[in-house]
């Protein structure tokens, strides 16, 4: 049997940075492209040269919506970040209300913990940054 | 994007049968019995049994061997089995497939069937699909969320009322109150849709399609035998898929579906541009959808749709006559709606659309929606005289 223990281990990698505190996303060392969500190759290529880099943690709005649940729970908002590196990734913008989350909005990661204590990335509006 | 000619049967193959059944509420039916009940109706309207079939083409909700269960149900015997989901869009790859697979002499008599029961089984849609370890733990609801997002996307780049939105739900009420299965059948007015639930901004109750029980059914065969069947087939003249992502994350443009590549190669293929089409339906299962595929398939320009189906134009009397029997906003939708556009385009062409027909109908475009705007597939279908 072929060992592909040495092999990466994308979504277990990933997870266990973010749990130490470091939110990371994946290039491509041939062509330079950032990747996200994490994969064992990069998209059209195929080159299994995806290296583990820091993210800025900058990002952009792309898009945004409210979770409009029934009472007595809260709206919430859920949005769609373009990552400075290129990427997008789904998550949420806190600390302001859920539907003053606009697209073309400047945002800055932070890593939080969700409801099981697991570590995700959420975004905060980025006052004064570049649009 | 670049490929080979494309060399699709254009007119080699017909629907000469379609049915529905358990539109709305079918209570203590399986899925499986739904799609056998839409099938036994078309097959038997064309004087054909379960026996004469020897390709079949299924997807059910709850089933990923449903082409096993429908050919052990019947006790039937496919030389083709084709089970590709790509969700709602998975009835139009059907077809175009069965097409091929027809023409090569590969099958003689292609069912392509479809039934749903999760209404009275669940009050929800059931989807197989689990939420990636990236997305779940934000709780986007899915599909409607999804959606959405690309809503506030359009609505950011080209301007978008709710009012707009509110035209298309309301002419697709207009046409549902048109035919007899529809589900919803009452009048809907703008302040009834204006004052509905917001559910994910912007849409609201009334952008969401419904929730429903039902099945669909169409029986292809060669051109050569259709008109021994059938007095009206609908012949088809061209079909095309394709997909770019599944998540709504990672499509490209969120204003831009896949939609704009299949509908320029399927009318290609039949030799057909957008004005040619008399009759079209589209998978509404949000309000966006239409609006968003009307450009797309190349009706109207890219951010002109929210104005395009302004004053009525797609409602009964409007000058383009668009999801003909309400639509999954009023008529049903049972998890998947795509056989269900081609259920309708099918008996237009007929001439069989009782009061909703659109008089005079010779081509008809039947366009299939998957997962979250991901796969899209469209199939032209023509009368006789198109040929």
């Amino acid at each position: 049997m072929t060992d592909h223990s040495k092999d990466p281990r994308p979504q277990q990698e990933y997870f266990a940075h973010l749990a130490e505190g470091r939110f990371m996303i994946q290039r491509s060392r041939s062509s330079g492209e950032h990747v996200f969500y994490p994969r064992v190759a990069a998209p059209r290529t195929g080159a299994q040269d995806l290296e583990w880099v820091a993210a800025s943690g900058l990002g952009t709005v792309y898009a945004t919506t409210v979770m409009r649940v029934r009472p007595p729970a809260s709206a919430y908002n859920v949005c769609l970040v373009q990552l400075q590196e290129g990427p997008r990734m789904m998550s949420r913008v806190e600390g302001v209300p859920p539907e003053s989350v606009k697209v073309g909005m400047a945002v800055r990661a932070r890593i939080a913990r969700d409801d099981e204590g697991q570590p995700l990335v959420v975004f905060d509006p980025a006052e004064g940054a570049k649009q | 994007m670049s490929g080979s000619q494309e060399r699709f049967p254009r007119g080699k193959t017909a629907i000469v049968a379609s049915a529905t059944y358990g539109i709305g509420e079918a209570p203590g039916l399986s899925s499986l019995d739904l799609a056998v009940s839409a099938s036994t109706r078309a097959l038997s309207s064309v004087g054909l049994t379960p026996q004469d079939v020897d390709g079949l083409f299924i997807g059910l909700p709850d089933d990923y061997l449903s082409g096993l269960s429908f050919t052990e149900y019947l006790g039937i015997s496919p030389r083709l089995t084709d089970n590709n989901r790509t969700g709602g869009s998975s009835f139009q790859t059907h077809a175009i497939h069965a097409a091929l697979a027809l023409e090569a002499g590969l099958c003689d008599v292609a069912l392509i069937a479809y039934g749903s029961n999760q209404r009275t089984a669940s009050g929800k849609l059931v989807s197989s699909l689990k939420p990636s370890p990236y997305e779940g733990p934000y709780k986007l609801a899915r599909p409607v969320g999804g959606y959405a997002l690309a809503a506030s996307r359009y609505m950011a780049q080209y301007g978008l009322k709710k009012e707009q939105l509110g035209e298309v739900a309301l002419a697709a009420r207009r046409w549902a109150q048109l035919n007899p299965d529809a589900f919803m059948r009452d009048p809907l007015t703008m302040d009834e849709y204006l004052g509905s639930r917001i559910v994910a901004d912007p849409f609201s109750v009334r952008d969401c399609c419904l929730v429903t029980d039902g099945a669909a059914a169409v029986v292809m065969v060669r051109a050569d035998r259709a008109k021994d069947l059938a007095k009206r087939p609908a012949y088809v003249l061209g079909g095309a898929a394709a997909a770019w992502h599944k998540d709504i994350t990672n499509m490209p443009d969120l204003t831009v579906t896949a939609a704009s590549l299949s509908g320029p190669r399927a009318m290609a293929q039949a030799g057909v541009k957008p004005a040619d089409i008399d009759v079209v339906e589209v998978y509404d299962a949000f309000t966006l959808n239409t609006i968003l595929f009307l450009e797309d398939l190349g009706f109207c320009a890219k951010g002109e749709g929210a104005a395009f189906v302004e004053g009525g134009r797609i409602a009964p009397g409007g000058t383009l006559p668009v999801n003909t029997n309400g639509g999954g906003l009023s008529c049903t939708h049972p998890g998947m709606y795509g056989l269900f556009t081609m259920v309708e385009a099918a008996q237009q062409l007929a001439g069989t659309a009782g009061e909703r027909q659109v008089g005079g109908a010779r081509l008809a475009l039947a366009h299939g929606n998957g997962g979250e705007l991901s796969s899209q597939a469209t199939l032209i279908l023509g009368t006789e005289e198109t040929l």
